[in-house]
C-alpha cells in the first residue's frame, strides 16, 4: 500500500471498492434497488386507496372535492420545475463546475420547501374545514363566514373562481367513507412529504459537501443518486396529486 | 525494511497476521465495525438470544398443554404466549436467521470481495434491528400483546387492549434493517464480484441469498405500510381496516399476506443455499444440476409473490379466485422438488461423509420434503377448508420452517463454524446434537399433523380429552429437542477455547472462502483472487483425493488409532 500514490481520485474510493468506476455502479444500483422498494411501499397503499374507491364512489369524488385542487396544481408546477433544476444540478456535477452544481442544489431546496411550505398551508385549511379525520372530523361542513380571517378570504376566493352557479357549489353532508378517504389523502401526502424533507436534508448536505469541493467531474456519485430520489418523490406526486385532486367529475 | 546498526541482520519474529477476530479488541471497535465478519457476530449474538426468548415461550405452552385444561397459564397469557413466539420466532430470529449471519459472512468471502458493497448500511442494518428488538421486549416486558403475529383487524386495531402499537412500531422497524440487508446482497453480488467469478461460477449459496434479497427488497415495505396503517388505525380510531368504521379486514389480511407469504421464502430460500453447499462438499462432488438449482431460486422467489391469499380460502374470497391461487400454489411445488431431486441426484454415486453438517442437510431434506408437500396438500381448495386453523398447518409450517431452516442453520453454522472462529467443535457432541433435533422435532410435530386432521384448532389454551395422548407425545418431542438445541451453545462456546486448530479448510471444500485463512484476516484476502474455475471443482480432487479426504471424523480415528479402517 505505502508505494499508492494517493491521487484525489483515488482517495475517495472506499476500501472496499477496486475503483471509481465500480463504486459508481454499485451506489446506482443501490438506489435503484432502494427505489423499488420505495415504489412497493408507496404501491401498498395505492392499492388500498383504489380498492376504497371503487367500492365508494361517490363518497370519494365528494372527498376529492372538498380537496384545494388550485393548490395542488401550483405544487405540481412548483415540484416539477424543482426536478429540472436538481436535473441542472447532476448535469453541473458532471462536468465538475462546483459553482453552478451549487445554484441549483439551492433552487432546488428553495423549489422544495415552498412546496412543504404550500401543503402545510392545505393542511392548516382542511383542519380548518374540519377535515381531518378522528376526533376533529366534523360530518357538516362548517358554515363559510367561520374559521379565521385567512380560511374565510380563501374561501371568498373559491367562490370568486367556482364556474359552478351560485348554491350548486354547496357541500353536501359528510359520510364516513369520505372520511376515510381523508385518512388515505393524510397518509399518502404525508408519507409524501416525509420524503421531501429527508430528500431536502440530503440536499443541504449536497451542498455542504459541494462547498467544501468534494465533488468532481471523476467523483459525483452523491449528487447522481440524491438526484435519482429526488426525481422519485416528484413521480409519486405526479400520481397523487390527479388520483386525489382531479377525480371530480362523476 | 528497518535495519538495525552493528553487522547482524535483522530477523523479525515470526508473528501470525491479525485476524478479523484480533485485529482490534475494544468494545468501540465490534460496536462501530464496518467489517461484514463482526457485523454477523453481531447478529448472531442478538438472534441466538431472541431464540432463546422464543424458544422459552414455546416451551411453557408445550408444559400447558400435557393436561387437557391446561397446567400452568390463564387463557390470555396464553394468547400473549403463542403471540411472541410467533412474532419474535419470525421477525428475530427465522428472518434474519442465515442471510444476516452466514450471508453477511460469506457472500464476500465467496465472491472474493473485501466486504459488502456498502458496509456502514450493514451495521445501521445491525442497529435497526436491536432498535426493534428494544421495542418488542419493551411489549413483552409491559405486558405483551394477544392478537397473534398475524395483527389481524379488527382485533388488533380495535378489541385488544394490550401492546399492539409498540409491536408494530417494532416490526416496522425491523422491516427496515431486513431491506437493508437485501439491498446490500444484491448490489453486491452484482458489481463486487472478483475478476473472472462470472455468475454461472457463483456458488449456490450466492443465487438463494440474491433470490431472498429480492423478496426482501420487493416484499417487506408492504409489510411495512400495513403494519403502520393497523397502529395509525389504533391510535386515531379512523377507519382504514375496521368493518364498524367503513374499512375491510379482508384488505389488511391481503396486504399482510403479501408480505407474509414471500416471507416464507426469505426463511427458507438461503437454507436451500446452504443445503446446496453442504451436500456437494460432503458428497465430493459438483451438484447435480447447478443451473437448475440456481434458477428455482429465482422461480420460488417470484411464484412466491403470487400465491399470498392462499391463507385466505375461508376468508370469503371469491371462490375463482381461490382456485387462481389453489393453482399458483400447486406451481410452488415444482421449483422446490427440482432443488430436491438436484441434492439427491448429487449424493448418488457421491462420497457421501456423515459428519454433523451433513447430517443436518440430509435431515433438512426429508424434512423438507414433508413440509412441501403438506404444503400441497394444503394449497388444495377442499382439504384446506378442513384443517383450516388446525394444527395440520401448525405442524406443516413448523416442518418448513423448524424442520427446514432451523435444521438447515444449524447445519450452515457447523460447517463454517471452523472459517468463523478457526477452531473444531467436537464431532461426536456434534452429531448427537444433531440426530437429537431430527427425533426431537419428528416426535414434536408429527403428532400435530394427526391432531390437526382430528381437529384441534390452533390457538386454544385447552381442548378435549381424547386429544391428550398426541399433546403428551409432542411435549415430550419439545424436551429433546430443547436439549438438541442447548447443545450446540455448551461444545461451540467450548470449541472456541479448547477446539483443534481448524486451519484454512478442514472439510477439504472447494469455494474461495476456503482458500483464506481461518478465521480470515480483516480484508479477506491478501490479494483478491482471480477466479478460473467454477465453485465446485471437486473432480479435481478426484481419485487420489478421494480416499486420502474421507471425513473429519475418520481423520480423527486415525489420529486417535481407531476404527473405521
Ligand atoms: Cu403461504
Amino acid at each position: 500500500m505505502a508505494e499508492d500514490v494517493l491521487t484525489p481520485e483515488h482517495s475517495l474510493v472506499a476500501h472496499q471498492f477496486e475503483d471509481a468506476g465500480q463504486q459508481r455502479e454499485a451506489s446506482r444500483l443501490g438506489m435503484w434497488a432502494f427505489l423499488s422498494t420505495e415504489i412497493l411501499f408507496f404501491g401498498a397503499v395505492f392499492v388500498a386507496y383504489a380498492v376504497y374507491r371503487l367500492r365508494w364512489p361517490d363518497d370519494y369524488r365528494q372527498g376529492s372535492l372538498e380537496l384545494k385542487w388550485y393548490l395542488g396544481a401550483i405544487n405540481t408546477a412548483v415540484l416539477l420545475l424543482s426536478s429540472f433544476f436538481m436535473a441542472l444540478g447532476v448535469h453541473a456535477s458532471e462536468l465538475g463546475q462546483n459553482s453552478r452544481l451549487i445554484r441549483n442544489l439551492i433552487l432546488t431546496i428553495v423549489l422544495g420547501s415552498l412546496f412543504l411550505a404550500i401543503k402545510a398551508t392545505e393542511y392548516y385549511l382542511e383542519y380548518e374545514d374540519g377535515l381531518v379525520p378522528g376526533a376533529s372530523f366534523r360530518m357538516e361542513p362548517p358554515p363559510e363566514e367561520a374559521g379565521s380571517g385567512f380560511a374565510r378570504a380563501v374561501k371568498s376566493f373559491e367562490r370568486a373562481i367556482s364556474r359552478a352557479p351560485k348554491g350548486q357549489g354547496e357541500v353536501a353532508r359528510r359520510t364516513r367513507a369520505e372520511e376515510q378517504f381523508m385518512v388515505f389523502y393524510f397518509i399518502m401526502t404525508g408519507i409524501h412529504a416525509t420524503h421531501m424533507v429527508i430528500g431536502i436534508a440530503l440536499l443541504c448536505v449536497l451542498v455542504w459537501m459541494a462547498r467544501r469541493r468534494k465533488f468532481s467531474a471523476a467523483y459525483n456519485n452523491p449528487v447522481e443518486i440524491t438526484g435519482l430520489y429526488w426525481h422519485f418523490v416528484d413521480t409519486v406526486w405526479v400520481f397523487l396529486f390527479p388520483i386525489l385532486y382531479l377525480l371530480r367529475n362523476p | 525494511m528497518a535495519t538495525i546498526p552493528g553487522d547482524l541482520p535483522y530477523i523479525p519474529a515470526y508473528e501470525a497476521p491479525p485476524t478479523y477476530l484480533n485485529v482490534a479488541h475494544t468494545v468501540r471497535s465490534w460496536l462501530l465495525t464496518k467489517d461484514h465478519k463482526r457485523i454477523a457476530l453481531l447478529y448472531l449474538f442478538s438472534i441466538t438470544f431472541f431464540f432463546a426468548i422464543g424458544g422459552v415461550a414455546a416451551t411453557i405452552m408445550r408444559v400447558h398443554l400435557l393436561a387437557p385444561a391446561g397446567l400452568l397459564v390463564e387463557e390470555m397469557t396464553y394468547n400473549k404466549l403463542f403471540t411472541m413466539h410467533g412474532v419474535i420466532m419470525v421477525w428475530f430470529f427465522l428472518i434474519p436467521s442465515i442471510p444476516t449471519t452466514m450471508g453477511n459472512f460469506l457472500i464476500p468471502l465467496m465472491i472474493g470481495a473485501r466486504d459488502l458493497a456498502f458496509p456502514k448500511l450493514n451495521l445501521a442494518s445491525w442497529y435497526l434491528f436491536m432498535a426493534a428488538g428494544f421495542f418488542i421486549l419493551l411489549a413483552l416486558l409491559l405486558g405483551g400483546v394477544d392478537t397473534g403475529w398475524t395483527f389481524y383487524t379488527p382485533y388488533s386495531s380495535r378489541s385488544s387492549n394490550t401492546y399492539v402499537t409498540l409491536a408494530v412500531l417494532a416490526i416496522f422497524i425491523n422491516g427496515f434493517s431486513s431491506i437493508l440487508t437485501g439491498l446490500n446482497f444484491i448490489v453486491t453480488i452484482h458489481t463486487m464480484r472478483a475478476p473472472g467469478m462470472t455468475w454461472f461460477r457463483l456458488p449456490l449459496f450466492c443465487w438463494s441469498h440474491y433470490a431472498t434479497s429480492l423478496v426482501m427488497v420487493l416484499a417487506t415495505p408492504v409489510l411495512a405500510i400495513t403494519l403502520a396503517l393497523v397502529g395509525i388505525e389504533r391510535v386515531f380510531k379512523v377507519g382504514i381496516f375496521d368493518p364498524a368504521i367503513g374499512g375491510d379486514p379482508v384488505l389488511m389480511q391481503h396486504l399482510f399476506w403479501f408480505y407474509s407469504h414471500p416471507a416464507v421464502y426469505i426463511m427458507i430460500l438461503p437454507a436451500f443455499g446452504v443445503v446446496s453447499e453442504l451436500v456437494t462438499c460432503f458428497s465430493r462432488k459438483r451438484p447435480f444440476g447447478y443451473e437448475f438449482i440456481a434458477f428455482s431460486s429465482l422461480a420460488i422467489a417470484m411464484i412466491g409473490f403470487l400465491v399470498w391469499a392462499h391463507h385466505m380460502f375461508v376468508a370469503n374470497i371469491s371462490i375463482y379466485a381461490g382456485m387462481a391461487f389453489s393453482l399458483l400454489s400447486f406451481l410452488v411445488a415444482v421449483p422446490s422438488a427440482i432443488k430436491v431431486f438436484n441434492w439427491t441426484a448429487t449424493l448418488y454415486k457421491g462420497s457421501v461423509a456423515l459428519d454433523t453438517p451433513m447430517l443436518c442437510a440430509l435431515g433438512f431434506i426429508g424434512l423438507f420434503t414433508l413440509g412441501g408437500l403438506t404444503g400441497v396438500m394444503l394449497a388444495t381448495l377442499g382439504f384446506d377448508v378442513h384443517v383450516h386453523d388446525t394444527y395440520f398447518v401448525i405442524a406443516h409450517f413448523h416442518y418448513i420452517m423448524v424442520g427446514g431452516s432451523v435444521i438447515a442453520y444449524f447445519g450452515g453454522l457447523h460447517f463454517w463454524w471452523p472459517k468463523m472462529t478457526g477452531r473444531m467443535y467436537n464431532e461426536w457432541a456434534g452429531r448427537i446434537a444433531a440426530a437429537l433435533i431430527f427425533l426431537g422435532f419428528n416426535l414434536t410435530f408429527f403428532p400435530q399433523f394427526v391432531l390437526g386432521y382430528l381437529g384441534m384448532p390452533r390457538r386454544y389454551h385447552s381442548y378435549p380429552p381424547e386429544f391428550q395422548v398426541y399433546n403428551v407425545l409432542s411435549t415430550a418431542g419439545a424436551s429433546i429437542l430443547a436439549v438438541g438445541y442447548a447443545l450446540p451453545f455448551f461444545y461451540l462456546l467450548w470449541s472456541l477455547r479448547y477446539g483443534r486448530l481448524a486451519g484454512p479448510n478442514p472439510w477439504r471444500a472447494t469455494g474461495l472462502e476456503w482458500q483464506t485463512t481461518s478465521p480470515p484476516p480483516k480484508d479477506n484476502f491478501e490479494k483478491i483472487p482471480v477466479v478460473t474455475e467454477e465453485a465446485y471443482a471437486y473432480y479435481k480432487l478426484a481419485p487420489q483425493g478421494m480416499a486420502a479426504l474421507g471425513s473429519v471424523a475418520a481423520a480423527e480415528a486415525r489420529e486417535t488409532g481407531g476404527g473405521e479402517s
